[in-house]
């Protein structure tokens, strides 16, 4: 029996072992991605794929560099594409030139200006689900001059101006339907009902066969007029559990992990070890910020010394040393030192128990019982740190910090939730004392969503805004307002370091580390250059070739 | 029988309604919404923006309210759509739901095939070395956990032996010939199937074994035995039939679950079920998505107690359907 068992199997894996030539690469990451419609989630693993077959008006390069990716010059105002317009009023706006490349849908039909109008006028609109309208309803004004050139009005002075990340929708598919019911847009768009319609992509490839949940399959895109690919197929195989994954990667099943989206960085430490002759391992640091958010509306959390001390007594270094082999940078700040406007000039929490221990008997915590502090009224220094649960790596570091903690005489409650009830939690700020998590961000970008007293989520608000610690401080406001707005470099990074300056004197928020991607690569594979922000690798797929 | 039919219909249907009103009520009574988990993941979002998409998705009104606008569509056959794809909640989980099927079906068929003959086996030579070994294999397949076995399987007969592929489906091309085609399928199936049936195996038998030695104890078998009809009648004449009965409430009733999935084991393979689809949906506050698959796997369930109540009447002579209803 067991023998008519084997060659059944011996026979099925004869009949059918695949051939995959080099010109395919078999890709595998963990999240499947949602909706296929680039203005309405921005989920990684959507925009992971979509990178390849699309490309946004600018992005930022590896080297954290803003550079053109479907216009022909980037608009600044040192090359008069980009202008301040004063206004009668006293305020001010800025015109912004640009001329798209010459590009054309699959289905041959030209990338032109009206595609441009036709995404502003679907992100700007109430009713098409785009989550975030921020970036539309600035542009008050679109002007085409001919099918590859307009200007654009953007109603206030900002640095970033010239970061258009606007990723198009073709308006020769996509207008009929959204003009038809706009409010419907969102569940009858062609990137769902008809995903492998050549006429909805742009970039090097385009999407040929979707299996939701399992597999998108890419092919190169024949009207696309920039450099060919080396690759002519892409598949991209849906693993969830990175455990199955690694598996994947090993037994051949998938070429390569995406960095981006794929093994955990513990995984990759342990997998290096034992496979360091078979593929290249790259540890990205990204715009990925660990930190500890702490409430200030906590009476214990109020006191500046309870918040420095407790900083003070976390050995940050020995915890990147120990669990990620010292591959995590720690953090000074909100800005990481990989982003130009980062500055060094701020005040440092380097591990000191001793100086944290006299902190706390400042801050009236002198009386210890059972090793926990307790000041005059009688109250434990006792608080509670909120962390979305699963993250095997977070709760580690939430139990290496309840340890380090207790050395102090501070007595930490580790409350690991599911990821909805712990994003509830932040939301509605009701959280008691501290809370783990990490917040993604973009190169010079402003923590205005999580450092303005504006940005503090409440009923009145709708609960939006990501100043969660519930920080206000009228010379951070200051300077966020004043950061935004400035266009000279150099004085937009005084403004900069003015808020990490302040940031690191208030400290609202606890920096922990600024996470590595870790990228294992195989070492056929060349042409991956990791970014480290949401700008992903795959936006240069073109360059990524196998080399035997 | 068609009143009985009838009957049962109406049942299932009273309790599909009332099964929807508390899913979407249990979902609803979650901690956060969708917009909440917009917010976490988007730190552009703004305070207008989460008030317009609470009013887009209709998040804005009571629970009741929006229940009951569901409730009025899906009667029309329009059970909404799912935020996370934007697409017909139908449309997202009817391939997953074949991928169930033919999944967690081919295991089910195996486990039967394999567990119905091991039962009866280790039955009819109790406390003996055979049935010790049956009973060791049954607990070693009950008490493994599934997320082991199939990394074991995936490291063995993938990583290892480079026979299998360790997980995901076919890439079946326009051009693969049909013969070739159904080998790939087949390839993929090998080990999450395995890795059910071996999970599954375990419990039929010990059913099939417990339901066999109370029938062979029974005096109608002493008396077959008595009467000098050889063993293998007495066993399969009299005793199986019996002792199927017991066997087959308990098989159609794991019927509903083939349509509900096998979480760990879809997920360890990247097999795209409802198990996934379902777990998913919830995490996400996909409430068309979560309360529709649910809404399946308890139709399938319901099914599965009328296909064990009618193959009861079938074995059983004794037993009257038009009694029942």
């Amino acid at each position: 029996m067991i023998r008519r068992i084997l060659f059944v199997l011996l026979a099925l894996t004869a009949l059918t072992a695949p051939a995959r030539a080099k010109d395919e690469l078999v890709i595998g990451m963990t999240q499947s991605p949602g909706t296929w419609n680039p203005l309405i989630s921005s989920m990684l693993a959507k925009s992971l794929i979509s990178n390849m077959t699309a490309r946004p008006v600018t992005a930022w390069n590896a080297e954290s560099k803003l550079v053109c990716m479907t216009c022909t010059e980037l608009p600044t105002v040192e090359n008069g594409k980009a202008r301040v317009i004063d206004l009668p009023d006293g305020k001010k706006n800025m015109e912004i030139d640009v001329e798209l490349r010459d590009l054309r849908w699959g289905d041959g039909t030209p990338v032109t200006a009206k595609d441009v109008a036709f995404t502003l006028e679907v992100g700007r609109h109430p009713l098409s689900g785009v989550a975030s309208s921020e970036g539309y309803r600035r542009i008050i004004k679109f002007d085409a001059k001919d099918d590859r050139r307009f200007t654009m009005t953007i109603d206030r002075v900002t640095f970033d101006y010239n970061s258009i990340g606007l990723q198009l929708l073709p308006a020769h598919i996509e207008k009929p339907i959204f003009d038809a019911n706009p409010a419907e847009y969102r569940n009858k768009t062609a990137f769902d009902t008809n995903s492998t319609n050549p006429g909805l992509f742009f970039g090097p490839f385009r999407i040929v066969e979707v299996t939701p949940g399992s597999r998108i399959v890419l092919e190169q895109n024949p009207t696309w007029t920039g450099e060919k690919p080396h690759f002519k197929r892409i598949v991209v195989k849906i693993i969830e559990n990175t455990a199955a994954l690694e598996a994947n990667l090993l037994s051949g099943n998938v070429d390569y992990v995406l960095g981006e989206l794929g093994l955990s960085l513990d995984q990759v430490l342990a997998f290096e070890k034992r496979h360091k002759d078979k593929y290249n391992f790259i540890y990205k640091p990204a715009l990925i910020y660990e930190h500890i958010d702490t409430m200030l509306d906590n009476k214990l959390l109020e006191d500046l010394r309870v918040r420095q001390a407790i900083l003070m007594a976390i050995d940050r270094k020995a915890i990147s040393e120990k669990l990620f082999e010292g591959k995590q940078p720690v953090a000074d700040g909100p800005i990481s030192q990989l982003d130009p406007m980062f500055t060094p000039d701020t005040r440092h929490y380097p591990y000191d128990a001793a100086q944290a221990r006299r902190l706390l008997d400042e801050a009236g915590f002198k009386d210890i019982r059972s090793g926990v502090r307790h000041n005059a009224k009688g109250e434990r220094l006792s608080i509670e740190i909120a962390t979305s649960a699963g993250n095997r790596v977070r709760e580690l570091v939430a139990q290496v910090i309840q340890s380090q903690l207790r050395q102090v005489g501070v007595d930490l409650r580790i409350k690991a939730e599911p990821m909805r009830v712990f994003s509830e939690a932040l939301n509605r700020r009701q959280f008691t004392g501290l809370a783990m998590y990490a917040w993604v961000q973009s190169p010079q970008g402003v923590p205005r969503s999580t450092l303005h007293s504006k940005e503090i989520p409440s009923a009145e608000n709708a609960w939006s805004g990501q100043n969660y610690p519930g920080y206000r401080s009228p010379a951070m406001d200051t300077a966020l307002d004043a950061a935004e707005r400035e266009l000279d470099a150099t004085k937009r990074r005084t403004l900069f370091a003015d808020i990490q300056r302040i940031h690191a004197e208030d400290l609202p928020v606890l920096p922990l580390f600024f996470r590595v991607d870790p990228f294992v690569i195989p070492k056929q594979l060349k042409g991956v250059t990791p970014t480290g922000h949401l700008n992903s690798s795959t936006l240069w797929i073109e360059q990524w070739r196998w080399e035997n | 029988m068609s009143r009985y039919l009838a009957s049962r219909a109406v049942q299932t249907a009273v309790t599909l309604a009332l099964m929807s009103f508390v899913v979407y009520l249990l979902i609803g009574l979650m901690p956060g919404d969708p917009i909440d988990m917009m917010i976490a993941g988007d730190p552009n979002m703004r305070s207008e923006d989460a008030a317009r998409l609470r009013a887009v998705y209709g998040l804005d009104k009571p629970l009741l309210e929006r229940y009951a606008a569901w409730a009025w569509q899906a009667l029309q056959g329009n059970f909404g759509y799912s935020r996370t794809f934007s697409q017909p909640v139908l449309a997202v989980l009817w391939p997953r739901l074949i991928n169930t099927f033919v999944l967690a079906g081919l295991a089910f068929v195996v486990a039967v095939a394999i567990a119905l003959p091991l039962g009866i086996w280790a039955a009819s030579r109790p406390r003996s070395r055979v049935d010790y070994l049956i009973n060791l294999l049954c607990f070693g397949g009950i008490s493994t956990p599934p997320f082991w076995l199939a990394l074991l399987l995936i490291t063995l007969f993938s990583v290892k032996l480079g026979w299998l592929p360790a997980g995901g489906q076919a890439d079946i091309r326009p051009d693969t010939p049909w013969l070739s085609g159904l080998g790939d399928r087949l390839r993929y199936l090998v080990l999450p199937t395995t890795t059910l049936v071996l999970v599954q195996v375990g419990g039929y038998t010990r059913f099939m074994r417990g339901a066999m030695i109370e029938v062979l104890r029974q005096d109608y078998i002493r008396t077959a035995r008595a009467k000098g009809l050889p063993e293998n009648r007495v066993r399969w004449g009299h005793a199986f039939g019996n002792a199927l009965a017991p066997v087959l409430t308990i098989l159609a009733l794991s019927f509903g679950g083939l349509f509900s999935g096998a979480l760990i084991t879809e997920t360890m393979f990247a097999w795209p079920g409802m198990g996934k689809a379902i777990y998913q949906a919830i995490l996400d506050n996909d409430y068309n998505l979560a309360l529709v698959g649910l809404l399946i796997a308890t139709l399938a369930t319901m099914v599965g107690n009328l296909l064990a109540d009618l193959a009861y009447a079938w074995v059983d002579p004794r037993v009257s359907i038009e009694q029942s209803a």
